[in-house]
């Protein structure tokens, strides 16, 4: 009886064994990256428009830039996506994990970040500076009637009401771009806060952090008196108000496709070197509160098929691509911009 | 009979050398107690391990602040100076707002339920309680950001303020999000362990026990508060640990309603922090060795804070129980 009962286990164990699956593989090149969530309305379009020209198949993975630059560095993707400036100790830290290969990074479109606003009363577009926006996150304006901010809105009845100051709680890009800007235009800022994906915040009574873009939009939504900065897109979906921000030719402009595009026109090095911030450029009718976001591929890849395959992606990215992103209300790269990256992509061996 | 007999024992004992381990395994005891003692074995392999290795890649930040993590409130990315303090705060605090206010609702329910309410609507009401526990916690996160604080703001705060403003605890403004907030969402996450273990636990409690008390003339109300309620104390607090865990370790929901401002105050109405939700939104975009590694720590501070709250609750439970839980 025993005998019997272990023979069935053996066949049981048999058959097992003869059912495992063999996966054969596909013909298509399978290609994984990871990073920043805020390009990938526009990533995912591309990456299916992508898959039948050139025979890719994307997994993207939109779990922020940190992690996307974490993922690259390990290996553990073959792309990474970031909306931050590497620091030289992170692109130092891919070279050694990758015996002296360097990481590139190409930008791919553009962003910006709105001061975005609830205040019902107010109808005409609030106009700030960097340096007002600076104080009123370092909770040194408390009030939206104080001069600072009356003065550079003549004729506007702002309310004797406190700043409900809102900020993205979780790591992100959209901190470490609107942050990147305050360090510029605000001494205080740069020494104290400083700009980064996650930042020490100044406390005051109503200083608070929420998850994500929506979380924000949520705490301007339901506070009148709230402040918050958030993804122009996201400013743009929701309709939220937001106001206008002085750049550094002194004139007030309003966030669109346009005037983002003007930014990363306007910042000559941007051609060069395109790991360049662009917040504060000079130049007429530009948005100081831009940024590129960059796709993050290393230099030389174990697998040629993969790199080569990437090459062509970037280069499509850059040029056909292009047409796709005003539809999803990204700014385009300047066709400077563009013309760089798509010569720079031939550096991907 | 001759299961005892020296013979007998011998015979066994040759036959269990004799056969091989495999056709012993066969026989079905010995099976199971194998396959059940390594599920025992891995659930205690599984905690060590994340114990492990949340030690080994947060060494880094013990090395750099010592237990002063612990007591101090800094938390500069930039500076790179990390200190857990205002987290730990903040988890104590929500949680045990959300256990104030869970249990004591949770037990009430509990025993309407198991000795009250007419069966049948005890079990639509113990399946509609036991659907809230189903609910994901980023669900009650967005109803806590959008209906629940506007209530809050509306119509509970400002009553409390003008009663009992004077106490450090209700002081200041409210703005919505804060302890206070997600003390209330956390009750409601964490009421259906309550009330579908206590039920469960209540129900169990001989029927024989109610007979014997009602029979000594003691009223419906006596016999369940003097009879029923200590004999089924055990499992009730278990249903509390559980929840409390829960409570602690809730991520979502808490940093969706708490404000997320790393801060310490004595206002229930200030806006807070908790240690899981500034893992859960600051790991993914964290760089730095340094920053990585204090979050890491974070998550063994908590691991520590759960052990230390449930041991504590199970000392007080002890001592005041007298013969012990």
């Amino acid at each position: 009886m025993r005998s019997q009962t272990l023979r069935k286990l053996a066949s049981a164990v048999g058959v097992l064994a003869l059912t495992a699956v063999i996966v054969t593989a596909a013909a298509t090149v399978q290609m994984t990256g990871a990073g920043a969530t805020f390009p990938r309305p526009i990533y995912d379009k591309w990456f299916n428009m992508y898959q039948s020209i050139g025979n890719i198949q994307f997994n993207y993975q939109a779990i922020g830039s940190g992690g996307g630059i974490k993922g690259v560095t390990e290996g553990t993707v073959d792309f990474g996506a970031s909306d931050a400036i590497l620091t030289p100790d992170q692109m130092a830290a891919f070279k050694a994990q990758h015996d002296g290969t360097n990481l590139l990074t190409f930008p791919t479109v553009l962003g910006a970040v709105v001061p975005a606003y609830n205040l019902p009363d107010v109808k005409p577009e609030l106009n700030f500076t960097g340096q007002v926006l600076a104080d009123i996150y370092l909770a040194k304006i408390r009030k939206w009637n104080d001069p600072a901010i009356a003065k550079l809105n003549p004729g506007v009845k702002l309310p004797d009401q406190n700043i409900f100051v809102a900020h993205r709680a979780d790591g992100s890009g959209t901190t470490f771009c609107f942050t990147d800007y305050l360090s510029k235009v605000s001494p205080a800022w740069a020494k104290g806060p400083g700009r980064n994906a996650s930042i020490n915040w100044p406390e005051c009574e109503s200083c608070m952090g929420a998850k994500n873009n929506d979380g924000v939009a949520g705490l301007l939504k339901q506070n009148v008196g709230a402040l918050g900065y958030v993804e122009l897109i996201y400013a743009v979906k929701n309709h939220l108000a937001y106001g206008k921000v002085m750049n550094k030719s002194g004139e007030y402009v309003k966030a669109d496709l346009k005037t983002v595009s003007a930014a990363a026109a306007a910042m000559k090095e941007a051609a060069a070197d395109t790991q360049v911030s662009i917040t504060d450029a000079s130049g007429k009718g530009v948005y100081p509160i831009s940024t590129f976001t960059w796709l993050l591929i290393p230099e030389k890849s174990k697998d040629p098929q993969k790199a080569q395959a990437l090459k062509g992606f970037v280069k499509w990215a850059v040029t056909k691509g292009q047409d796709e992103v005003e539809a999803l209300d990204y700014a385009r790269l300047p066709s400077s911009v563009a013309k760089e990256v798509e010569k720079r992509a031939d550096m991907i061996k | 009979m001759a299961t005892t007999s020296p013979t007998y024992i011998a015979e066994t004992l040759r036959r269990r050398t004799s056969r091989g381990f495999l056709s012993r395994l066969a026989g079905g005891d010995e099976i199971s107690y194998l396959i059940t003692l390594i599920c025992a074995v891995s659930i205690l392999l599984i905690v060590g391990l994340i114990v492990f290795e949340l030690w080994l890649n947060s060494r880094l930040t013990f090395a750099t602040f010592g237990f002063g993590f612990l007591k101090t409130s800094a938390w500069d990315p930039n500076a790179n100076k990390f200190g857990a303090l205002p987290f730990i705060f903040g988890t104590c605090v929500t949680s045990f707002l959300g256990m104030l206010i869970a249990v004591p609702l949770g037990v009430a329910s509990a025993i309407f339920l198991a000795e009250m309410a007419p069966p049948k609507l005890s079990n639509i009401l113990t399946f509609l309680i036991e659907l809230l526990a189903a609910i994901p916690s980023v669900i009650y996160g967005l109803i806590g950001i959008f209906i629940l604080v506007p209530i809050l703001k509306d119509y509970v705060v400002p009553p409390i303020q003008h009663t009992l403003g004077f106490l450090p605890i209700f002081a200041g403004n409210f703005y919505g999000l804060s302890f206070f907030s997600a003390g209330i969402v956390l009750s409601v996450m964490v009421v259906p362990f309550i009330i579908s273990v206590s039920r469960e636990v209540l129900m169990a409690v001989p029927v024989e026990q109610r007979e014997a008390a009602l029979a000594l003339g003691a009223t419906k109300w006596e016999t369940t508060w003097d009879i029923v309620l200590p004999n089924a104390s055990t499992g009730i607090f278990g249903s509390v640990f559980l929840a409390l865990a829960r409570a602690l370790g809730e991520t979502m929901a808490v940093t969706m309603v708490v404000g997320n401002a790393p801060k310490i105050s004595a206002s229930l109405f200030s806006p807070g922090y908790s240690i899981a939700a500034v893992i859960a939104n600051e790991f993914a975009e964290a760089n730095g060795q340094l920053y990585i590694s204090s979050l890491i720590f974070m998550a063994l501070v908590l691991f520590g804070l759960t052990i230390i709250i449930n041991a504590v609750a199970r000392i007080f439970i002890m001592t005041t129980q007298g013969k012990g839980a």
